[in-house]
């Protein structure tokens, strides 16, 4: 395999382990499969980081295809719900990882909701994100601001030059590309707003805002101030000025680097990366390999896996594929539901938790282990079974995971309780299942599970 | 979306969302869930309702030991917090109206010849509404009428001219604002969080409740623990193949989890370590809440609004139930599922949704009566900011500055504080200038709701005019 160009800024020194190997599958993917960590160890750092950064072809989705509750198939633009489980049944099954990551995280970074357009402009923009993923930042800009669903969204389709719609050109700068208050004024937003009129779409029964276009006589082609350059700008300019703005780069890797790594850029790697964006011309995969082999990476504090990501690492870590479309609704409950953010500044990966989305876990759980329950109504199970012997086969059905002792000894310490609890015979069977079940159901709910 | 008509910036909600979900088939209980188990996952249910049943009804806390809920059921925390807090401490309930309401439309100038011009298609006709009697100038809007009654009984304090200097127009700094209770982009607690670290209790976290589903940024505290739940009887865990003694153990082993790395050096497993012990405490105080089947298991005095768009007025059903029942709550957050930034489309977005929450708040109102606890409880209800004077020719309105709260409940002062900031000057860009500042506003709540020092909560609060706004 061809190697990868060195990275210009801090590459991680120590040997790259299986433990190594499990955190870079979790952040710039969807975690392991069973034994994919120990292959990708192998590969070194930079085998690694390559195999992810840089695959080759279309993606392969292997594995059965996602069914609903019924057995049938999804239907993502006709069933509520069917088009997250679209996604994360890629999330699940494609072998190109980090492109799907990537594409959450711009979903996130452009947030657009499904709420005011359709499944249909959706999928098309998140196709069109996927095509992006690793590619060219101004590229990928250009695309979102005449995307259909974000024209919907931010009020693209209705700023004209009759009336100047502020709400696109506003969130473009503090959400996307420069940070609140980093370089840009009230008047900056106006005259924005000016420079992006002209989009509109027409309404049809049938399939709902369609035929988006650009249309010349909605544009505003007077002279515009922005960022005290004078022209008369339309969105390509928008575009080109937000990302060449001396603030943009510090913004955009920041932001980045925040999606991977839970501590801060160190001021000089951060200076040295918005050289590399600028001399590149604007390339997300250079900035993404520096920071997949970034020490911090790999030796600062751990991350709270997001709830779609753990999703789909339950069911890849047991090897399933989707055989519902509840996966719809347990992500909303746990607080990540695709095409539908919270609000235009995307999720807030520094707050992942609190009592309804822990539940929302624990739910996940529950549909992640329904088919593979064993049925406590079955006489054979080994009737002998010792608390640490029903720990050891849990911890090896989900893959030896590394835990602490304290979460250990209180799964050693639930193991011993059920156990106490037989009074019956017939207890002396059905409370082992019983207790099996429970113990993998406890497993992935653990806080070292939960996180990476 | 076929055949509704173009909504730009409606949308459904997260709640809506739900609805569908349940519609399309998420489980309401266990055993509708999985017929093939012969008993009901959540068995542990069984227990907790042999207790409910031998109090014929709700369970007060204050009855706790009395009635078997003991601590180990309860919650120690909650069960202590119960205890000490008494049964009249006061309730304060913040509504957020997400998105920056159009204050010039809630009480609307209507048939003022400069209101005319600047709204020449979203302005409320002077036939509609019923007129406000503090300011002859302004009508309330016909989808607050509810609000309308209340305020005629006393019932509700307006400030029509609430904001802060040099105000900022993006919805998530202004809301952070709104939140942290300081023009400070870096403050981490909420306004009400921070007043839970100082007074509340490390052990109680029903003290701040989010009924948001997730947590509300104005409940953040640095130290003790506060909860987010949906409805009170939606709180529910299941597992298939486990259940009977197990799966309470089970449920418990998960918490313990959590209590075993509560304050781990690790923040992300910290993080999720503290979620799972809350979960345990919050789970065991709200098991009274719902019965076998996973339904409401009380009633409401009086009949709540339903909407198919958003559960908001059952969440507040089910906090009336939660205070009645002597849940030791304090502050409560609850934000509307209708977005009220009304860039295209104004009128349909702003009625439905208004007329939902002032109906809402109004069925609240009245169960609170209903149920002799009304003294204990003001609802706060607030927007990141209000709307530019001039509509914008999407039949919607842009982001704006000064904006409209409202205090809600028997204890309210009723009157008007402030004043309507008119519409003859308006700051550069065009939009209404405060005249009342939304951290006065909460540092009089503070001081004469609660009795804490505001010093100890808002920074800088003895810069800021306070407000008489208790009765």
């Amino acid at each position: 395999m061809a190697s990868l160009p060195s990275s210009p800024i801090a590459v991680y020194r120590g040997s790259f382990t299986e433990r190594d190997a499990t955190r870079l599958l979790w952040r710039a993917g969807f975690g392991p499969k069973p034994g994919q960590a120990r292959k990708l160890a192998a590969l070194g750092l930079d085998g690694a980081v390559r195999s992810l950064t840089r695959p080759s072809g279309p993606a392969r989705l292997s594995g059965a295809a996602p069914r609903n509750a019924g057995g049938g198939p999804i239907d993502p633009t006709g069933v509520w719900g069917d088009a997250h489980c679209w996604w994360l049944d890629r999330m699940v099954r494609s072998d190109q990882q980090l492109v799907e990551r990537m594409t959450l995280i711009w979903h996130s970074w452009f947030a657009t909701s499904i709420e005011d357009s359709n499944a249909t402009l959706m999928l098309r923009q998140n196709q069109m994100m996927r095509a992006r993923a690793l590619g060219n930042f101004q590229d990928l800009f250009l695309e979102v601001t005449r995307d259909p669903a974000m024209l919907c969204w931010l009020n693209g389709n209705t700023n004209s030059k009759w009336s100047p719609n502020e709400n696109y050109a506003r969130e473009s700068m503090e959400l996307f590309t420069l940070g609140a208050d980093r370089g840009y004024s009230q008047l900056d937003v106006h005259e924005q707003a000016r420079a992006l009129t002209g989009f509109t779409n027409d309404w049809s029964e049938s399939s709902g805002p369609t035929n988006f276009r650009f249309d010349p006589s909605l544009h505003d082609y007077g002279v515009k101030t922005i960022f005290g350059h004078r022209g008369r700008f339309d969105y390509h300019d928008t575009c080109r000025l937000c990302v060449h703005h001396p603030l943009h780069p510090s913004f955009m890797i920041a932001k980045l680097w925040g999606y991977f790594v839970a501590s801060p850029i160190p001021a000089g790697d951060l200076r040295v990366l918005e050289a590399v964006y600028r001399a590149g011309k604007f390339q997300t995969r250079p900035l993404v390999e520096a920071i997949l082999r970034h020490p911090l990476f790999y030796e600062g504090p751990r991350m709270v896996i997001p709830p779609v990501v753990y999703c789909a690492g339950l069911l890849r870590a047991l090897g399933l594929t989707l055989e519902t479309n509840a996966w719809s609704w347990i992500a909303q409950q746990a607080g990540q539901f695709l095409f539908d953010p919270p609000n235009v500044a995307g999720w807030n990966y520094a707050d992942w938790l609190d009592t309804a989305r822990w539940s929302g876990r624990f739910t996940a759980v529950t549909y992640a282990l329904q088919s593979r329950v064993l049925n406590p109504s079955r006489k054979s199970y080994p009737v002998h079974e010792s608390p640490e012997d029903a720990l050891a086969s849990a911890l090896r059905y989900w893959g030896e995971p590394a835990f602490s002792p304290e979460t250990h000894e209180n799964l050693l310490e639930f193991s011993r309780r059920a156990q106490h609890g037989i009074v019956a015979e017939w207890e002396q069977v059905t409370y082992r299942i019983l207790r099996q079940n429970a113990l993998r159901a406890l497993i992935p709910t653990t806080p070292e599970w939960q996180s990476c | 979306m076929a055949g509704e008509p173009r909504l730009c910036c409606e949308g459904f909600s997260r709640s809506q969302a739900l609805r569908r979900a349940l519609a399309s088939g998420r489980p309401r209980s266990t055993r509708e869930w999985d017929p093939r188990m012969p008993i009901p996952a959540g068995a542990g249910v069984d227990r907790r309702r042999f207790l409910l049943g031998a109090a014929g009804g709700l369970v007060s806390v204050y009855g706790a030991e009395r009635l078997g809920l003991t601590g180990r059921v309860l919650g120690d925390g909650i069960a202590q917090a119960a205890t000490i807090q008494g049964p009249d401490s006061p309730v304060l309930v913040s509504v957020f109206l997400q998105g920056g309401i159009d204050a010039l439309s809630v009480l609307a100038p209507a048939g003022n010849p400069l209101y005319m011009q600047l709204r020449p298609t979203l302005a409320v006709p002077v036939s509609a509404g019923v007129p406000f009697i503090e300011d002859p100038q302004l009508r309330w809007h016909p989808a607050a009428t509810s609000f309308a009654n209340l305020h005629a009984a006393g019932k509700v304090s307006v400030l029509p001219g609430i904001g802060y200097t040099s105000p900022d127009m993006s919805h998530f700094t202004s809301r952070h604002y709104w939140e942290v209770g300081a023009t400070d982009t870096g403050l981490a607690t909420g306004w009400l969080g921070r007043y839970l670290d100082v007074a509340g209790s490390p052990s109680n976290p029903l003290q701040g409740l989010s009924m948001d589903g997730q947590m509300n940024p104005t409940l953040a505290t640095a130290r003790n623990p506060v909860a987010a739940i949906d409805k009170p009887y939606d709180f529910s865990l299941w597992l298939n193949g486990v259940w009977g003694d197990v799966f309470d153990w089970t449920l418990d082993a998960a918490s313990a989890l959590g209590d075993a790395q509560h304050h781990a050096h690790d923040p992300a497993i910290a993080q999720v370590a503290e979620a799972a012990s809350e979960v345990g405490i919050v789970r065991r105080a709200l098991a009274p809440f719902r019965d076998a089947d996973g339904n409401a298991a009380y009633t409401s005095p009086v009949t709540y609004p339903t909407a198919s768009d958003s559960d908001f007025p059952q969440r507040l059903a089910g906090l009336a139930a939660m205070i009645a029942a002597g849940l030791p709550l304090r502050c409560v957050a609850l934000t509307s599922d209708t977005q009220f930034d009304t860039h295209a489309s104004q009128p349909g977005t702003f009625d439905s949704g208004l007329s939902l929450i002032a109906d809402s708040i109004a069925a609240f109102q009245s169960d609170l009566e209903a149920r002799g606890i009304d003294d204990r409880v003001l609802v706060h209800v607030w927007s990141e900011f209000g709307r530019r004077a001039q509509e914008n020719g999407s039949d919607g309105t842009d982001h704006g500055a000064a904006g409209v709260s409202l205090l809600i409940g028997t204890p309210s002062i009723g009157t008007m504080v402030g004043e309507w900031p008119g519409l003859t000057t308006l700051d550069v860009n065009g939009n209404q200038i405060e005249n009342v500042d939304y951290r006065g506003v909460y540092c009089s709540l503070l001081e004469q709701w609660f009795g804490q020092d505001a010093g100890a909560v808002i920074p800088d609060a003895g810069r800021f005019t306070r407000y008489p706004l208790i009765r």
